[in-house]
């Protein structure tokens, strides 16, 4: 047994050592952020705060961020729970079109997208605005979405509807009454996952915004110039992808069991 | 840009083919109840509009811009100003292959082709291994799923920077090996290394979750008759583990394969664009789309990616048999 614990060690290890690295160098003072120690000594808040610096504008970033990720998040779901449970539930004509569509559309290559959104964007005034980061980030995370929960929708046994129609619901109703509630939790999980695509996002949000205030927090951090040119400010960027990335962690720490859940599910067969 | 492979549902599972919602006596000879298609109508069109819009119509703004080129200057023959976009025909195409920028790309494609095939490889080696050992695994399960979440979680671009600063002339990487520091981040093979690895970090875990899942349905009985049977480690783990985690690791991968294909952030955080060494064919249309402002050329870039996507899923699905559908061996009902 022993070579397995050295196996899970390896794989923890693995994962976390370099997210670790960026943890300990946005802890260490400017002067010695070359310093190659596993721990920061001293321990200084000099990069958070060089990164929260005004002219940074990163908590603005951080906000432009919620809203494009949040809005994302709440239409897609919106969209995706009505599509899940007609594709999981319904019999009708075309479903495996709609379902081939749906897969289809997850496969393209998002600058194939980008560039005539771009184009079309420029024309109706669009760049330099949320809804143009929104509106193809939608499209990008709302296959998954609709896969997610259409396996979620597959799983609750199907008496329950039954049940339902036999009291009298029509299969709307049984829809909003029954099933709805019933898949809270998958719905949760599929927003969990639909969130982290969404705040991760980078081509969309780097074209079609130049301007600092609009720019969402991935972007602002991989743009930090330094004093001179020519230097990385590495301390700040460490600092700013540590707070970009610890909503995501706490989520994961608080979720893990639904969201690997969540990722597998009806990938096994 | 979705870095998740989606799960697939199963459409033609056991219980999707037999009815909708039926209630007693009610329906169609297939066991539809009145309504069930309108509501059905109502239920998915709001996808299929957002995908309309935002995919579809895209795509084939794509395939028409690749035609057309923006006017800048004086026409040669008329010697007036002319603006906005001309008809080129294929040029953009040709140019592609044959002019003066067929170097720049047809390196981006050689580049994205390594990338991919290379990749892949080593993340779908990697993640077996890390499914393998996860498997038999009982204390400590939460902590290493937790742990392999953590680079799937982080935004693609941020490990970029991560990753650049690890690889710095004065990084830690440089310090860990043994001889003179290498200088990963400007360009040349190492360059294109340090995307692989970073690339790997990022991808390998998740792949291994993956195939976790797939091992877990696999029955105990099997490896029980194997066992008795006098099969060694190597024995079960080439005849019975790997052919009953294929599906999943091949749906795995081709969703890899196609994400790896579409690769941007990594290379352009990381090393930067413009850089021989790891520039995509998605970089460099990036690059003339939004530097340049050339959507001709850039669309005819993202055109060629986009049936370059197309035959390797294409091939994947009909070739390999890669199972996105999740309906083979369901249909029999």
């Amino acid at each position: 047994m022993r070579w397995r614990y050295l196996g899970i060690a390896a794989i923890v290890v693995y994962c976390l050592a370099p997210f670790y690295w960026m943890l300990v160098s946005s802890l260490r003072r400017t002067s010695d952020i070359f310093d190659s120690g596993p721990l920061p000594d001293p321990v200084s808040l000099e990069s958070y705060r060089a990164a929260f610096a005004t002219g940074n504008g990163f908590l603005r970033a951080l906000l432009n961020s919620f809203v494009v990720a949040g809005v994302t998040t709440a239409v897609v779901l919106l969209v995706a729970t009505f599509a899940g449970y007609a594709l999981a539930r319904l019999e009708f004509r075309g479903k495996y079109v709609v379902l081939a569509l749906i897969i289809a559309t997850s496969m393209f290559p998002g600058i194939s997208l980008l560039v005539p959104l771009l184009e079309l964007f420029s024309g109706i005034g669009w760049i330099n605005t949320y809804q143009a980061m929104i509106v193809p980030s939608v499209g990008c995370v709302l296959p998954l979405a609709v896969w997610n929960l259409t396996a979620f929708f597959r799983q609750m046994p199907l008496e329950l509807e039954e049940a339902a129609q036999i009291d009298g619901c029509t299969p709307a109703g049984a829809f909003r009454r029954v099933i709805l509630p019933l898949a809270a939790p998958g719905v949760f999980t599929t927003a969990i996952i639909t969130f982290i695509a969404a705040w991760n996002e980078f081509i969309i949000a780097l074209s079609v915004v130049n301007k600092n205030e609009l720019k969402t927090a991935p972007v602002i951090t991989s743009q930090f110039t330094g004093t001179t040119s020519f230097d990385s400010p590495f301390g700040t960027q460490m600092a700013a992808g540590v707070i970009v990335t610890i909503p995501l962690v706490v989520l994961v720490l608080l979720f893990q069991r639904r969201i690997v859940a969540g990722l597998t599910a009806g990938g096994v067969k | 840009m979705v870095t998740l492979v989606p799960a697939g549902p199963d459409p033609a599972g056991p219980d999707s083919t037999a009815s909708g919602p039926t209630g007693p006596g009610g329906g169609s000879a297939r066991g539809r109840r009145p309504g069930t298609g309108r509501l059905a109508a109502l239920l998915v069109s709001p996808t299929l509009l957002v995908l309309g819009l935002v995919v579809l119509y895209p795509i084939i703004s794509a395939v028409r811009l690749a035609f057309y080129q923006r006017n800048d200057g004086i026409d040669p023959e008329t010697g007036l100003l002319v603006q906005g976009d001309r008809f080129v025909g294929i040029d953009n195409f040709t140019d592609m292959f044959t002019g003066e920028n067929a170097d720049r790309f047809l390196n981006a494609l050689t580049n994205t082709t390594t990338f991919t095939v290379v990749a892949v490889s080593i993340e779908v080696v990697v993640g077996v291994l890390m499914a393998l050992v996860m498997h038999r695994a009982f204390r400590g399960r939460a902590l290493v799923r937790a742990a392999i979440l953590v680079p799937w979680a982080v935004p693609t671009a941020i490990a970029g920077l991560l990753w650049r600063w690890v690889f710095q002339a004065d990084g830690v990487a440089n310090d860990l090996l043994p001889g003179a520091p290498v200088l990963w981040t400007t360009d040349g093979v190492q360059a294109w290394f340090a995307v692989v690895i970073a690339d790997t970090w990022k991808t390998a875990p998740f792949i291994g979750l993956l195939v976790l899942a797939g091992l877990q349905v696999i029955s105990a009985e099997i490896y029980e008759a194997a066992r008795l049977d006098g099969a060694g480690p190597w024995r079960t783990f080439f005849s019975i583990t790997l052919p009953l985690v294929k599906p999943t690791l091949l749906v795995a991968v081709l969703f890899r394969t196609l994400d790896t294909l579409r690769m941007f952030d990594l290379p352009y955080t990381l090393i930067g664009p413009g850089k021989e060494a790891t520039d995509t064919v998605t970089v460099l249309a990036f690059e003339e789309a939004v530097k340049f402002g050339k959507y001709g050329p850039a669309s005819a870039y993202a055109v060629v990616l986009f049936v370059y996507v197309a035959l390797v899923a294409f091939a994947f699905v009909r070739l390999l048999g890669a199972d996105v559908f999740g309906t083979k061996g369901r249909r029999s009902r």
